[in-house]
């Protein structure tokens, strides 16, 4: 197949990058919301034992 | 513990991806062959690498898991795998993306490299109904390990078995000459495999970091219990 024209290649690179960078965004999002969560554990944990 | 060193890695982390964006969109030329689609090799391929290594690592963690029997490398080993994992959905996704703009299809069928990835990933992916379906932590352990240690082996074997297959219309970018990369565009390819491995280890020390504190909370918790 002949080399895309800019305009429609730029779509098939921009897709490609967004996955990635969405990716990782919802796996650190994953990972904060589980260190929030432990977080909050811990506060309880220390209310109880005072 | 695991979260020794965190902060520079993350600090390196950024500073190298950020350094092999812009390397990518304004330092490496367009490929003659295939002219701007050609960028989306720099994310893509550098994934599937460390995936592959990810995997690898996996089973290396594994080996050491059963060898002391200390459960960290367990965790170790499951995590490393539960990275490459993640990698390599975005390995499939972005190659069926850079096939769609190549070739004009989705998925090619008779393409070694795609479709030996795809096993590699669906192996992995029974590793999570094995892992979980038992419920004893010393012999969900010691099950896993094996399975990432055999697992493990079949990765540089499957790698190598693409190598021998005669059928090739895959780029090729790794090879005993270097390939046929110019060096500007072998470069901004060293510096992205050099920032996706960085976040891999950030993002695995992350996760260690995460479910390290979740199982020590547990364990004051019981203790906790106990004393009440």
């Amino acid at each position: 197949m002949p080399a895309l024209p800019l305009d429609e290649a730029g779509k098939y690179v921009a897709a490609s990058y967004v996955v990635f960078v969405a990716l990782i965004l919802i796996y650190v999002a994953i990972i904060g919301a589980k260190i929030a969560r432990i977080e909050r554990q811990i506060s309880e944990l220390v209310e109880d034992d005072e | 513990m695991y979260s020794k060193g965190l902060a520079p890695l993350a600090a390196a982390t950024v500073v190298t991806v950020t350094a092999a964006l812009s390397m990518v969109f304004f330092y490496a030329p367009n490929d003659a062959d295939q002219g701007f689609v050609q960028k989306i090799f720099y994310v893509h391929v550098p994934m599937a690498i460390v995936a592959l290594c990810g995997f690898i690592a996996g089973g290396v963690f594994a080996i050491r898991h059963l060898r002391s029997g200390d459960s960290s490398w367990d965790l170790r080993s499951y995590v490393a795998i539960h990275m490459s994992i993640i990698l390599g959905v975005g390995v499939l996704v972005t190659g069926a993306i850079w096939a769609k703009a190549s070739w004009g299809h989705w998925w090619v069928w008779d393409e070694p490299v795609l479709v030996s990835f795809l096993v590699v990933f669906l192996l992995y992916c029974v590793y999570y109904p094995l892992r979980f379906s038992i419920e004893d932590p010393g012999r969900q352990a010691r099950y896993s390990s094996v399975f990432a240690i055999a697992a493990g082996a079949f990765v540089p074997l499957n790698f190598v078995a693409v190598r021998l297959a005669e059928a090739y219309t895959h780029p090729r970018v790794l090879s005993q000459t270097g390939g046929s990369m110019p060096g500007d565009m072998r470069l901004t390819f060293l510096v992205s495999i050099a920032g996706m491995a960085l976040l891999f280890v950030t993002l695995w020390k992350l996760e260690l970091t995460a479910k390290h504190a979740s199982m020590q909370l547990k364990r004051l918790r019981n203790r906790a219990r106990v004393a009440a």
